[in-house]
């Protein structure tokens, strides 16, 4: 295959950016969309010009890193993957591309494609956790039964990666699915029960401080969340904030 | 020189952690306020123990290079953890999970270590479901277990294929927690690259942060290493990317002993390379083999016409097929041992018979299983006529609901649907259980510098049981570290706070900042992956899963000629005071090429088979073991704990025997 791609490139957050375009050829369809990347930075470097600076770390879609905007979706076209497990069969020869950072004003650009999400950890400081001690002096595991079907949805909640798609994917930048699935895991669980009114407070008053817009129910977010986290989260969400509200 | 002592409490094997805990010295909580400890990594390890350290009031600097500690490699384990808390009644005990895991490392790891790893492992599910961790449960909403990795009770906890995920978040949020209350000092996107020893004690650390480019001293009166294992050496691994042995390494230099490099894990069951392009492995579940027939095609013949397209491998007949570990291993058949696997699986491809186009892949095969389970199904509803169609759909439900998400993860990769045709599967690196050397406490040679979780070597020996990684870096960071390390420093009551502005941080911190000028500087002309993968295919083909004099000793040669032409033609484009993503691969790179080398000579000396070391020179001569690694516990029951001395390979070998008190050697026997 060969492509044209047209990537943001910006020198840090201070400097303006704008997309530059890279013809790529000889591209095959097993390639991940990051090998794809690999090859051109390679090429780049070999010409003596700077490397596009994108984030990505497991390449199998958990750790959460990469962060591709690409024709006008997060983490491309295809659903339920990540942009390192998206593979060039999605694309068609002589396409072209564009690669954006995932935009949003409470992702800061740190450079090319790398945003600062730092955002998503004090939100998760602001009370995405349970208050115990890690002493190993707690009661045994076994001696509160949990509904499975709790247990599952639980789960179901926790498995976000906190990669930011759905801030990059919402109209408003609104974090709530994120801030929902957190807030939803610890609700579903008798644990997280004890301090939920005080923990779905905090979390979203640190997510409004930091600038991330509101829901209006578009769904976008589920859309494309890699790890298909649902809108019920947020309508749970809701009920729990308002529950703590009044 | 520090000398080589493991500091094992004496007693009986079962007491000695519960009395030695009663009678370390401990450090007053209004003192704990006054020390600080510096932490590298953010893993299950690092994190679980940045987190327990904050909570016990040390005041905490926790470092990783991603740019939150919640994407630490830990979080793409899959399986699960074991513990031994026997919740099935199924006999588990702790000397049971003690037994199978020193045994399944080949006998080389040390007794005290594990039992007390065996003894403290029923904590760890204790706090991680205080912790809201979501495990799965059955339908009386208990938790529930599953078996894993050839042992004979069912121990595992699990939560769907994401334990480490889970895991993970557990130690982030408690993290998070003492991030809040101002007891961890969180740096991301930040890399150590070196330890600062003053007067023989580790001080404190020079790291760079990797968005402004700066370096930066931190000090500390206890420095713990948790950067995980050293698997991308082989540049092609499961590992993340950015994995690397930078921090180890560089302790290494300082002092600090390496153990047992040699000792890596291949794990047979990964998506096989499709190219040059490649750039990592992906693991497929071990549990695959419950129900997977591993087969190559018996004729050198049909493997060619596989791998040029011009037969499919449906179209081979059952006595057109080789299914090798059945063949060898009638005993355990598929489901031998990670070790045993992988090699059987290297000398197929080897003697050319592999499947792919790049022929380095193996069949697993569900349609035996699909076919079975479809039958039993048909008798359960009654169908007693059910067409053979109907009996592959019943089939693949039951297959879909085991695996349904590593056969869609499978599909998105390998574009093949493997429901259809068979999967195809090779080995690939994916565990270190070599690592700094630490003694009882945890404790490296050098004083106060610490190694937990897979940056250490101390538990798994030759070879690592499933779902035990896991299980080792959160004991080590929630249940054993914290004790240990309060008795180094509740020496360092009055020290007060090291200051950075001193000679031994400014040696440091010049020392680092020249080896960056140097790298941006070569004026070379080939990128970093360039020597990374070159490095790559010399592990793999003379340090990987088997290994001979002559081929370890041409490594050792080839490695030494590749770091001398990478320092002179890498190209490190950009600035040092910048992001800049290939000036930070360069110093891993550089420390991948030496730690290559100390690799090599590691295998070299240890002229044994055993584990997931495997000489050509020793195997079994013949009678039914004929062919398979032959181990040597009468020269070889020791750990190799390497001093750096200047160049890698010519390191100092110091030896820890090993005592086997409480269980029998006794060869693994699989056939």
């Amino acid at each position: 295959m060969n492509l044209t791609l047209k990537i943001w490139r910006q020198k840090d957050a201070k400097s303006p950016g704008k997309m530059v375009t890279y013809p790529i050829s000889n591209i095959e369809g097993h390639m991940s969309f990051l090998e794809m990347m690999d090859i051109l930075n390679d090429e780049l470097i070999e010409k003596g010009e700077e490397p596009v600076a994108f984030d990505h770390d497991c390449r199998e879609g958990i750790c959460g890193m990469c962060s591709m905007y690409i024709n006008g979706e997060a983490h491309g076209p295809d659903r339920r993957v990540t942009t390192c497990q998206l593979h060039m069969r999605m694309f068609k020869d002589g396409e072209t591309i564009h690669i954006e950072p995932f935009r949003a004003n409470s992702f800061p650009v740190v450079k090319d494609l790398m945003v600062d999400r730092s955002a998503f950890d004090r939100i998760q400081q602001a009370g995405g956790y349970i208050s115990v001690n890690t002493s190993g002096n707690t009661q045994d595991a076994n001696a509160l039964p949990i509904p499975k079907a709790d247990a599952d949805l639980a789960m179901d909640a926790a498995t976000c990666i906190g990669c930011g798609a759905c801030v990059a994917s919402c109209k408003n930048s609104s974090a709530m699915l994120f801030v929902s699935a957190k807030v939803s895991q610890y609700a579903l669980l008798p644990q997280g029960r004890v301090e939920a009114k005080d923990r779905v407070l905090n979390m979203v008053n640190q997510m409004d401080n930091e600038g991330f817009g509101n829901c209006t129910n578009t769904g976008a977010c589920e859309v494309e969340c890699p790890k298909g986290i649902s809108l019920d989260n947020i309508a749970r969400m809701n009920r729990e904030f308002l529950k703590s509200s009044i | 020189m520090s000398t080589l002592d493991s500091k094992v409490p004496e007693g009986p094997l079962k007491d000695k952690w519960t009395t030695y805990k009663d009678k370390i010295n401990l450090v007053n909580p209004a003192n704990k306020r006054h020390i600080d400890v510096i932490v590298i990594g953010t893993g299950l390890a690092g994190g679980s123990a940045a987190a327990t350290l904050a909570e016990q009031g040390y005041n905490v600097k926790a470092f990783c290079y991603q740019d939150s500690p919640r994407r630490a490699h830990s979080i793409a384990a899959q399986g699960g953890i074991n513990a031994a808390k026997n919740y099935q009644g199924d006999g588990d005990s702790t000397y049971r999970l003690f037994y199978d895991t020193v045994k399944g490392g080949d006998y080389r790891s040390r007794e005290a270590n594990v039992y007390r790893l065996a003894e403290v492992s029923v904590n760890i599910i204790d706090q991680c479901v205080a912790q809201g961790v979501p495990f799965a449960r059955d339908y009386g909403g208990l938790l529930d277990n599953r078996s894993f990795g050839g042992v004979l009770v069912s121990r595992t906890f699990y939560a769907k294929g994401q334990t480490g995920q889970q895991l993970l978040l557990g130690a982030y949020s408690a993290m998070n927690r003492q991030i809040a209350r101002g007891k961890i000092e969180m740096y991301n996107r930040h890399e150590m690259l070196d330890v600062v020893k003053v007067n023989g004690k580790a001080r404190g650390i020079i790291a760079r942060n990797l968005v402004t480019g700066e370096l930066e001293r931190h000090s500390a009166h206890a420095v713990v290493i948790a950067s995980g294992g050293y698997g991308n050496v082989y540049f092609l691994s499961t590992n993340a990317m950015g994995s690397n042995v930078t921090a180890a390494w560089k302790t290494h230099k300082k002092g600090a002993y390496f153990a047992n490099p040699c000792f890596t894990q291949i794990h047979p069951t990964c998506i096989p390379r499709s190219g040059d392009y490649q750039s990592k492995l992906t693991l497929m579940s071990e549990s695959l083999r419950n129900d997977g027939r591993i087969w190559v095609p018996k004729t050198l013949e049909d493997a060619q016409a596989i791998r040029e397209g011009k037969k499919k491998p449906t179209e081979l007949s059952e006595d057109e097929r080789d299914y090798y570990l059945e063949r060898r291993y009638p005993a355990f058949g598929n489901l031998v041992p990670r070790d045993v696997a992988s090699r059987a699986a290297k000398e197929r491809c080897d003697a050319g018979f592999g499947v792919n186009k790049t022929g380095e892949a193996v069949y697993l095969d569900f349609k035996a299983a699909i076919e079975r389970y479809g039958k039993e199904q048909a008798k359960i509803h009654n169908e007693e006529n059910a067409s053979p169609a109907r009996i592959y759909d019943l089939g693949k439900a039951i297959v879909e609901a085991k695996y349904g998400n590593l056969f869609q993860m499978y599909e998105k990769i390998v574009d093949e649907n493997p429901y259809k045709t068979p999967m195809m599967i090779y080995p690939a690196t994916h565990y270190t259980m070599g690592g700094l050397w630490v003694d009882y406490n945890l404790m490296t040679t050098i004083e106060g510098c610490y190694a937990i979780g897979e940056a250490n070597f101390s538990d798994h020996g030759a070879n690592r049981l499933g779902a035990s990684a896991l299980m080792q870096g959160l004991a080590d960071g929630y249940f054993v570290l914290p004790y240990t390390i309060g008795d180094y420093l509740s020496n360092d009551i009055r020290t007060g706070k090291i200051s950075t502005d001193t000679p031994e941080f400014a040696e440091a911190e010049n020392s680092v900042k020249e080896t960056l000028d140097k790298l941006v500087g070569t004026g070379g002309t080939k990128p970093v992956d360039y020597f990374h993968k070159k490095l790559g295919l010399i592990m793999w083909n003379k340090v990987g899963m088997s290994r001979n004099e002559p081929g370890l000793k041409e490594a050792i040669q080839e490695i030494q000629e590749l770091r001398a032409d990478f320092w002179k033609n890498v190209r490190v484009p950009g600035n040092t005071n910048e992001v800049n993503r290939e000036l930070e691969k360069a110093l891993r790179v550089a420390d991948f090429l030496e730690l290559g080398e100390l690799f090599a000579q590691d295998a070299l000396t240890r002229e044994e088979s055993c584990g997931g070391h495997f000489r050509e020179e020793s195997v079994e001569l013949d009678g039914e073991q004929k062919g398979e690694a032959k181990r040597d516990d009468e020269n070889y029951t020791f750990v190799s704990a390497w001093e750096f001395q200047g160049l890698p390979s010519e390191a100092k070998l110091h030896k820890e025997e090993l005592k086997y008190e409480n269980i029998e050697l006794k060869q693994r026997s699989y056939k």
